[in-house]
């Protein structure tokens, strides 16, 4: 294959993995931005949305985009409800101690990995994508359904944006997130709008989740890899920066797509993993996010 | 009895008591004593950052991986015998310690523990990369001739459990010593008061650099000695699960207590140990372990004891 | 030992594996075997049960336990009735060793088996040895025969992967082509595919002109896949783990309707997998190893379809109550035919218990040949005790109609290579 063609097909994996990442990344983000807290759950979230994608997607009969779009609805609000009550039973009574809280994130982790071991089993199980459309070029084939996620992708990162910024449920955050205190003093429910951002949050992951699982397969221990990227990608756009975020997510996910063409993935990650600690040190605002 | 002569009653007791368990338990659970003891003498290094100093680290695993890896590489690819390749280890993870706390120390809080993690994670991958000179995932085994000390044979029970007591004395009383030292309490002054710390003149960055190192040295000595006491190197021990577990150990058994990571590694194996004959999903208590300590005994067991009853624990 | 050893109760076998009145032929026959006699023998199963190999672990518990059955339907081992104790491992080899520690120490058992993945046997064997107890390992793995290990880890279930690719290299070469590009995992299993292919097919005359290795972590392949060069005849793949079925599924996308080369694969990468996963139409025609034929083939005999009923396979090679469950069918046969060795092994040497475990392990040493029989469902094979290793016959399918149908078998002899070392010179 030649190089043009090489690149392209770079470029197009790296695309939908920045919008895949972007999502997963965005929930992180939010909650960094608006509670102070390091999820290191996130991960489980997102393979909680795989998992409950699939087992709506088995419980439906008839077409398989019937079954995926009804999970691409019932797989968040699933995931937000968990994270609300992992926020009402544990979060809200550390008081959000951020140390505190990535421990017992940890054990959430493991709480909800080992919970998707046990009831959906250890095997990893596939999702039927909506529709098989393939694009051929004259070099390649390419799933038409990976563009479809990178549209969806951009879709629900619009109707986030808007939300953040339109709606009145948005500024609320917005507020919180710039100063709990005084959010609070001028009557703003701060327990409601912390619960509703960790649901938002973990809902954001679920969904990415379900539009990556016709592509790849459900899988308790798929959730590792989604929490090293969207860490990754959250502190070298500047923890808490929404903005930041989706510019990291894009430079890490094209970067990858496009350097691991040529070096060694595990090469790449290792350089990224010490670039992320080289960034925390050196310049703890992100390399994209304004001034803290 | 002073307060000086009932600690050291107390955890001279302790070690005797470990000393008649290894005798008389039955094979498997004196076999598990002595993964515990080696264990506990990596949870030691890490309560002395994190419990003592305040040091919340997620990298831990880096050193003891530092200190198995020096070990066994030392072993596999340049044939050095017991002795030498287990001070190796030791350095290393010493070394890899002091490496990681010049660049992680300058952030706190929660940006060290993602930088600590990083740097882990980016150990980890380094195993699998340089696969053909460190074995990768699959890992190997460490040879006869390098298990072999003052002629006997550590891949024997006895010897073994003689060797992890005998590291994990050495780590408890040197842990002792240093609590109840100068620098232990300016250690604890650190935890407690940072900014304070900084106006009596301390150089905090150097404080806690030193602390790391400690910190490093007893990982990569629990690293080596379980390499070469247990006969296997591999990189599942640089894992973030390695990191985790120390955690949970001091946290469970109490941090800031000396003996606190010991009855904390013991409790968790157990735990651990019962839930996987109970289900598959077994690793469900080290989470739930992990939640209810933070939530209801932020303090770990002996930590209650010393709130409660026994206000001069170490 | 020899092979009266193995089939030694005759007439009786196939009413034994069909269950028709077998424990009366079967103790008729053989006055001693006389049921629950004695302590039961305790064998420990090191399993996959979570963790990267659960696919596996679920079908190598379930073959187990029909080994188990039908052992103990016909008169246990030596007249002892048998148990195995499941331990789960994680796929770990930290957890592995613990879990050798653990059935030897606190289950009393008299020897282990079952583990596939190649790091958990690294990680575990060296206990063993400690031990003194018989590790039996299902894992393919050259560890076994290449020295590594020691004189109590064994390898009498399945043929290892050196010999896999040794026996198939030449019918590759004739019939596919010679520029061959590899994709394997980027660890241990998949450096053992990597050299020893590259060598064979070199002795053929073949070159492999590219080898990617991808990190077993990996969840999605379509970037490696235009490392493939054009000029490639064939392109070897092996891959493992929980995303499998992406990889082959990517691999169907990205060629597309263009031209692609001879793809030649191991049932590694589709194991536990259904051909009819939609995204996989594009497997027709190609060829894949296959130790053990997952469709039942038209010339399947009687030890075969016996087999298969016991463990509970229709013919796709799926689960009898759940057609969505695939099994792993070309591994898991490692599993009974290691039972049946420990069965004979046992008998061979009069194992009466720990104290004789050295013995057992002598009594192995001294197998060599084993017929194709119901203890051996998959073929006929051959063990050399030097290396600890087994041989057996290997098979090449294509894929015809949706369905894997062997187009060519090797024989044992293909896949013999020259003695990495002598274990019964090795100490106990």
């Amino acid at each position: 294959m030649g190089f043009g063609p090489f690149l392209l097909l770079a470029l197009l994996e790296g695309t939908v993995a920045a919008a895949v990442l972007a999502l997963t990344a965005v929930g992180l983000s939010l909650v960094f931005g608006v509670m102070r807290v390091v999820n290191v759950a996130h991960g489980e979230f997102f393979m909680l949305g795989a998992v409950v994608a699939w087992f709506v997607a088995a419980a439906v009969p008839g077409h398989a985009a019937m079954g995926f779009m009804l999970a691409l609805v019932v797989a968040p609000l699933v995931v937000a409800g968990v994270a609300a009550l992992a926020d009402w039973l544990v979060l809200k009574r550390l008081n959000y101690d951020p140390e505190a809280t990535i421990v017992a994130t940890i054990g959430l982790l493991y709480i909800l990995q080992q919970s998707a071991l046990t009831f959906f089993g250890p095997t990893p199980r596939p999702v039927e994508a909506p529709f098989t459309w393939r694009i051929q070029t004259p070099w390649f084939g390419y799933s038409g359904y990976k563009l479809f996620v990178v549209l969806a992708a951009i879709a629900i990162l619009l109707a986030v944006w808007a939300f953040m910024t339109r709606t009145r449920a948005g500024l609320v955050m917005r507020a919180t997130q710039v100063d709990r205190q005084t959010a609070r003093a001028f009557g703003i429910n701060v327990d409601r709008v912390y619960a509703g951002t960790f649901a938002l949050g973990a809902g954001l992951a679920a969904v990415a989740a379900v539009l990556v699982v016709p592509v790849s397969q459900a899988h308790y221990l798929m959730g590792g890899d989604p929490l090293l990227l969207s860490f990754i990608v959250v502190i070298i756009g500047g923890l808490g920066s929404l903005r930041g975020t989706l510019v990291a997510a894009l430079v890490i996910g094209l970067g990858d797509g496009v350097i691991s063409m040529f070096f060694s993935p595990t090469l790449a990650k290792i350089i990224a993993t010490l670039l992320v600690a080289l960034v925390l040190v050196f310049r703890p605002q992100g390399l994209f996010g304004a001034k803290a | 009895m002073s307060v000086t002569g009932k600690i050291w009653a107390l955890h001279l007791g302790v070690l005797v008591m470990l000393a008649v368990a290894q005798a008389v338990l039955p094979a498997y659970h004196a076999n598990n004593l002595a993964r515990i003891m080696v264990l506990a003498v990596f949870a030691m290094g890490y309560n002395i950052a994190f419990g003592y100093t305040g040091l919340l680290s997620l990298g831990h695993a880096l050193f003891f991986g530092f200190g198995m890896y020096g070990m066994g590489l030392a072993v596999w690819q340049v044939e050095w015998t017991f002795f030498p390749a287990v001070v190796l280890g030791l350095l290393a993870g010493g070394a890899s310690a002091a490496a990681v706390g010049m660049l992680a120390l300058r952030t706190a809080g929660v940006s060290f523990m993602i930088v600590t993690l990083m740097f882990a994670q980016a150990g980890y991958l380094t195993v699998l990369y340089f696969n053909q000179y460190t074995g990768g995932d699959q890992g190997f085994a460490v040879e006869a001739f390098a298990r072999q000390v003052f002629g006997y044979d550590l891949a024997q029970d006895t010897p073994r459990a003689v060797a992890a007591f005998v590291l994990f004395a050495v780590a408890l009383v040197l842990n002792l010593v240093l609590v109840r030292s100068r620098f232990g309490r300016v250690m604890a002054a650190m935890r407690e008061n940072e900014e304070r710390s900084r106006m009596l003149g301390y150089d905090v960055f150097h404080v806690k650099l030193r602390v790391m190192v400690i910190s490093g040295l007893y990982a990569g000595a629990a690293g080596a000695a379980f390499g070469v006491l247990f006969g296997y190197v591999g990189a599942n021990f640089a894992t973030v699960q390695y990191s985790i577990l120390p955690m949970l150990y001091v946290l469970m058994g109490g941090a800031g207590v000396v003996l606190g990571p010991l009855l904390g590694a013991v409790v968790m194996f157990y735990l651990i140990d019962i839930a996987s004959g109970l289900t598959s999903a077994h690793l469900l208590v080290v989470g739930v372990a992990l939640v209810v300590l933070v939530l209801f005994a932020p303090r770990g067991l002996l930590g209650m004891v010393r709130e409660r009853w026994l206000p001069w624990l170490p | 030992m020899t092979t009266n050893d193995l089939t030694g109760q005759g007439p009786s076998r196939r009413m034994v594996l069909t269950g028709m009145g077998a424990g009366l032929l079967a103790s008729a026959a053989m006055p001693a075997v006389v049921w629950a006699q004695g302590a039961p023998i305790k064998l420990g199963f090191q399993l996959h049960r979570t963790g990267i190999g659960a696919a596996y672990g679920h079908w190598y518990e379930r073959t187990a336990q029909a080994a188990l059955k039908v052992v103990n339907d016909a008169g246990g081992i030596a007249g002892r009735p048998v148990e195995i104790i499941f331990e789960d491992d994680g796929t770990d080899p930290a957890r592995g060793a613990e879990v050798v520690d653990k059935l030897v120490n606190q289950h009393g058992v008299d020897m282990v088996f079952g583990p596939l993945f190649s790091h958990v046997v690294m990680g575990s064997a060296p206990r063993a040895g400690e031990l003194k107890v018989p590790y039996l390992v299902c894992s393919e793995g050259y560890h076994v025969a290449s020295g590594a290990l020691n004189r109590w880890t064994l390898q009498p279930g399945i043929t290892d992967v050196r010999s896999q690719i040794a026996s198939m290299a030449p019918w590759v070469a004739a019939n596919l082509g010679k520029k061959v590009t590899m994709v394997y995992p980027d660890y241990a299993f998949g450096y053992d595919h990597r050299d020893f292919f590259t060598a064979a097919i070199a002795a053929q005359g073949g070159e492999v002109i590219a080898q990617i290795a991808i990190p077993p972590t990996e969840t999605t392949f379509t970037r490696y896949l235009p490392q493939i060069p054009a000029e490639t005849e064939v392109l070897y793949h092996v891959m493992v783990g929980p995303a499998v079925l992406t990889f082959v599924k990517e691999l169907g996308e990205f060629y597309g309707t263009g031209p692609k080369p001879q793809l030649f694969g191991f049932i590694d990468s589709l194991e536990a997998v259904d051909f009819a996963t939609p995204g996989l139409e594009f497997l027709e025609g190609t060829h894949f190893w296959e130790a053990h034929n997952r469709v039942k083939q038209a010339d399947a005999g009687e030890f075969e379809t016996a087999y298969r009923a016991a463990v509970g396979v229709d013919d796709n090679g799926a689960s009898v109550s759940d057609a969505a469950d695939v099994a792993t069918y070309s591994h898991m046969f490692s599993v009974w035919e290691t039972l049946f060795v420990i069965k004979a092994g046992i008998e061979a040497s009069g194992y009466a218990g720990p104290a004789d475990r050295q013995k057992f392990v002598e009594a192995l040493e001294a197998m060599t040949d084993m017929p194709l029989s119901a203890e051996h469902p998959q073929g006929a094979k051959r063990f050399n005790g030097k290396t600890h290793q087994v041989f057996g016959v290997q098979n090449i399918s294509q894929v015809q109609g949706g369905k894997l149908m062997r187009v060519h078998q090797t024989t044992i002899e293909d896949g013999l290579y020259d003695d990495a070392v002598d274990y019964t010179t090795m100490a106990f």
